[in-house]
Formats: structure tokens, sequence, C-alpha cells
């Protein structure tokens, strides 16, 4: 199908748009890739009184590092973001997971901004900005606000943004020195959302895991962090028996719901075999004497 | 409502100029404005990648883009490959390895590859079939079409 009319303005700077945001009072959407919304224009799912299209604000879309930090602005592409020498220096986990994002002509146009925003239960952006505690940056006509990764997703494709604010940029704080970390994920075609994934990561000091991080998608309504394996890893060292514990605790925490794709059971034990390769590759490449990733 | 763009794009080298419609789909002003059929629609919201083309050189569904978008901007279609008289390396290769049968996916399927060789290694037959899993050939003739890909990368030309 073809989308119905609406209005559309190009955004030449972030003031311009939020105030066509604010203008539009929740009526507006934003047009960053345009890799979901535009399907859900196509199918009249959406009726927006006005496009506000950020493709052309300058400076919206760059990859810095501060000394504890990496910042990535919201129009980042996903093909700029697996291609990055810093993103794959500082975290390697993030150039894995969004290698299977779409396929090459939706990570040419998508933007991690408009990922997290769309929040897909299923999608691996979220996943990882929840992961790596991400910290995102709001802009309004009112100012603006940061939000925790982990407070920003409310549910499937819902997200603690009113319509009148834009995502500007995630802060991802650089992970401790000695950390491992694992992703994996079932799908039925490469590029497709995931039935379910997992990632991880495992700071260790002399073969013990001082922080663990697991976090998960497709297997409930938002990515989420399973804190109670986490904590369970913590101050051990990692073998066959702490694993199964993980996973018990992970296939606890989870409430994962029966769709076309896939019943809720096969999700829950997915993600119980997806953490335990998730961690296996994390405590491998964390280990000093294993540093080969 | 602003009921018309005045947009600008080069396409294939040319520019056109135009008023359209915000709501115009590029696929749509490609092949309805412009008469530029190479380009095919299959389903209009991003999955089965028969209306791939290059925008400033990187692979887009033009489904999935406004017409406006390309304002100022480069696109290049299926036509811009080659001629029945003239095709380039890879429509040789797709010649000679029969990758088309219906021929519907073609457009797309050439057009991503395009992409791919230029950017990624495709050093194994998985690495091509994950590059072309979104591109979708009813006539189910992937086979081929891999092979095609991997006689291309193996004489080693940029695209």
């Amino acid at each position: 199908m073809k989308p119905p009319e609406f209005d559309y303005i190009v955004a030449t700077d972030c003031d311009t748009a939020v105030a066509a945001l604010a203008r539009a009072g929740g009526e507006a959407k934003i047009l960053a890739g345009g890799q979901s919304l535009m399907p859900m224009l196509n199918f009249r799912l959406l009726h927006p009184s006005i496009l506000v299209d950020i493709n052309r604000i300058p400076g919206l879309g760059f990859i810095d590092e501060t000394r504890d930090s990496i910042r990535i602005g919201a129009l980042t592409r996903h093909f700029q973001l697996e291609t990055a020498s810093l993103i794959a220096r500082h975290f390697p986990v993030l150039s894995c997971a969004v290698a299977h994002v779409g396929h090459l002509a939706i990570r040419n146009r998508g933007t991690i901004g408009g990922s997290l925003s769309h929040a897909d239960p299923a999608a691996e952006l979220p996943m990882m900005a929840v992961l790596l505690d991400a910290t995102l940056r709001i802009v309004s006509a009112a100012g603006s606000r940061t939000v925790a990764a982990r407070d920003f997703f409310l549910d499937a494709m819902t997200v603690d943004l009113n319509g009148t604010e834009l995502l500007t940029e995630i802060v991802l704080p650089k992970l401790p020195a000695q950390t491992g970390w694992g992703f994996d994920e079932i799908v039925r075609r490469h590029g497709d959302f995931a039935l379910a994934a997992a990632a991880a990561t495992l700071t260790l000091s002399a073969n013990e895991i001082v922080q663990a991080r697991i976090a998960l998608t497709g297997v409930g309504p938002t990515p989420l962090r399973a804190a109670d394996a986490e904590s369970l890893l913590v101050g051990r060292g990692f073998d066959e028996n702490l694993c199964r514990r993980a996973i018990a605790a992970v296939r606890e925490a989870i409430s994962p719901e029966t769709d076309l794709h896939a019943s809720a059971d096969l999700r829950r034990h997915l993600a119980g075999v997806l953490t335990s390769r998730a961690l296996t590759a994390a405590w491998r490449r964390g280990r000093p004497d294993k540093s080969a990733a | 409502m602003k009921k018309t763009c005045e947009i600008a794009v080069t396409v294939n080298g040319a520019v056109y100029e135009a008023a359209v419609e915000p709501r115009l789909l590029l696929a749509d002003f490609l092949r309805h404005t412009l008469g530029l059929t190479g380009t095919h629609v299959g389903c209009e919201h991003g999955v089965c990648g028969a209306c791939t083309v290059l925008v400033d050189g990187d692979s887009a569904r033009s489904c999935l883009m406004l017409a406006v978008q390309a304002d100022g901007r480069s696109v290049e279609t299926v036509e811009s490959l080659g001629s029945i008289g003239q095709m380039n390396e890879l429509q040789e290769s797709f010649h000679a390895h029969h990758a088309l049968q219906c021929g519907f996916c073609t457009p797309g399927m050439l057009m991503t590859a395009t992409d791919l060789l230029r950017k990624y290694p495709l050093a194994t037959d998985d690495d091509i079939r994950k590059g072309l899993s979104g591109n979708l050939c009813r006539c189910t003739g992937y086979e081929h079409i891999v092979k095609a890909i991997r006689a291309v990368v193996k004489t080693g030309k940029k695209q």
C-alpha cells in the first residue's frame, strides 16, 4: 500500500525539529532511518499529521570518545556502528550485535536513535543499550533530560518519550579492563528479528567474576537484564555448574509469549541456551591468558 | 497542508526536477514519474528487496524512502549498471550462471550485490547468502545467484 497524506518538514537543526514536534502537539512522527516507520505508514497503521525529517540535521550522526564514555549521535546508521573502529575497540559486543540487525540495505538507512525509540521487543540495539548501561539524552522545546536505558523501555514499542521529544544521543560508559563479552541469537533467517537473543559481559579479576551483565531480548515486551543470574555469578569462577544455575535464574526471570514464530516454551529454552553461549564466550574472552577473541 | 514539494534528484547521472507529494515513495517516483521501470516493487514494506537502489552509493529500499528524501541526492537504479548490448561484469555473471528465472527479483539482487561486493570480502558462500538474506527470489533460484556473485568475487574487481 501507499502512505496516507501527511505534511512534511525537513528539520535543519534539533531546535527546528522539536519546535515542529511541539506545534503538532504529539500528532507528529520523527522520520529518521524510516526502516520501521515507513512500513507502518505504507500499511496505514499510523496517520501522523506531519513527518519531521531529521536526516538532514548536521552533527546528529557521530561516534565520539570522551575519557569515560563513547557518545553516539542518534542519527548514526547501523552500518556506521558496525564498521566504526571506536566501537570495535571499546564495545566489540555492539559491533557483533549490530551486524545482526536487518540486512545491509536496512543497516545503511536505519539509525540507533530510531531503533531505540521504536523499541521492537526483539531488536538487538535496545538490548545493547540495556546491557551496556547506556544513558540517553532527550531534547524537547521545554528543555533536555537524560534517562537510563533500563528505565527507557516501558513496554513493547513503548518508551519514555512523549510525542514532542527527540532522542539525540546515546552515551555508553566504557567497560572496565579485563571484560569479556558474548552475544548470540536464534533467527529463522539471517537479518530477521530474533526469536530470542542474549548478550553478556563478564569483568574478571584473578579468575573471579567481579561484575556480570546479562541482557536478553525477544523473551518479553522489553529487553531486560537478568539481575538474579548476574548476582549469583559475582565473586565466583565460571564453570558448568555455575552456568547451569545462571541459566535456571534466567529462565525463571523471563515471561516469554507464544506467537506465530515460536512458543513460549521454546523461547524460554532458547534464552537459557543463548545465555550459556554468551557467558561461555564472555568468560573465555575476559581471561588474560586467552585474550584472543 | 503543503500539497507538493519541489525536488531535484540525480538519477543515474541525470538531474530530474519534479513537484511531488510528500507521501510519494521513491520507488513510485522512479517508476511512475521518471518511467524507470527497472526497479521492481514487490512487498512495499521492506521485506522482499526487489526495489533496492543505491542512494549516494549505499543500497536502500526505495519503498522505505520518500521521493522528497532523495532531494539533492544521487540515486542509482538497475538501469545504471549496463544495457542489454553492454552488460556490466555482475550482469554478465548473472547471465552466465543462469542467476535469473522470472527476473522479478533480479534488479534488487543486482543492486544489493553491487553494494555487498563493495563493502564485504564475501569470503564464503555463507557470507554471500547472509548478504542476500533480505532479497527474496520466489523462483528460489538462490544457488545460481550465489554462484554468479562468487564468480565476481573471484575476479577481485571493484564494482
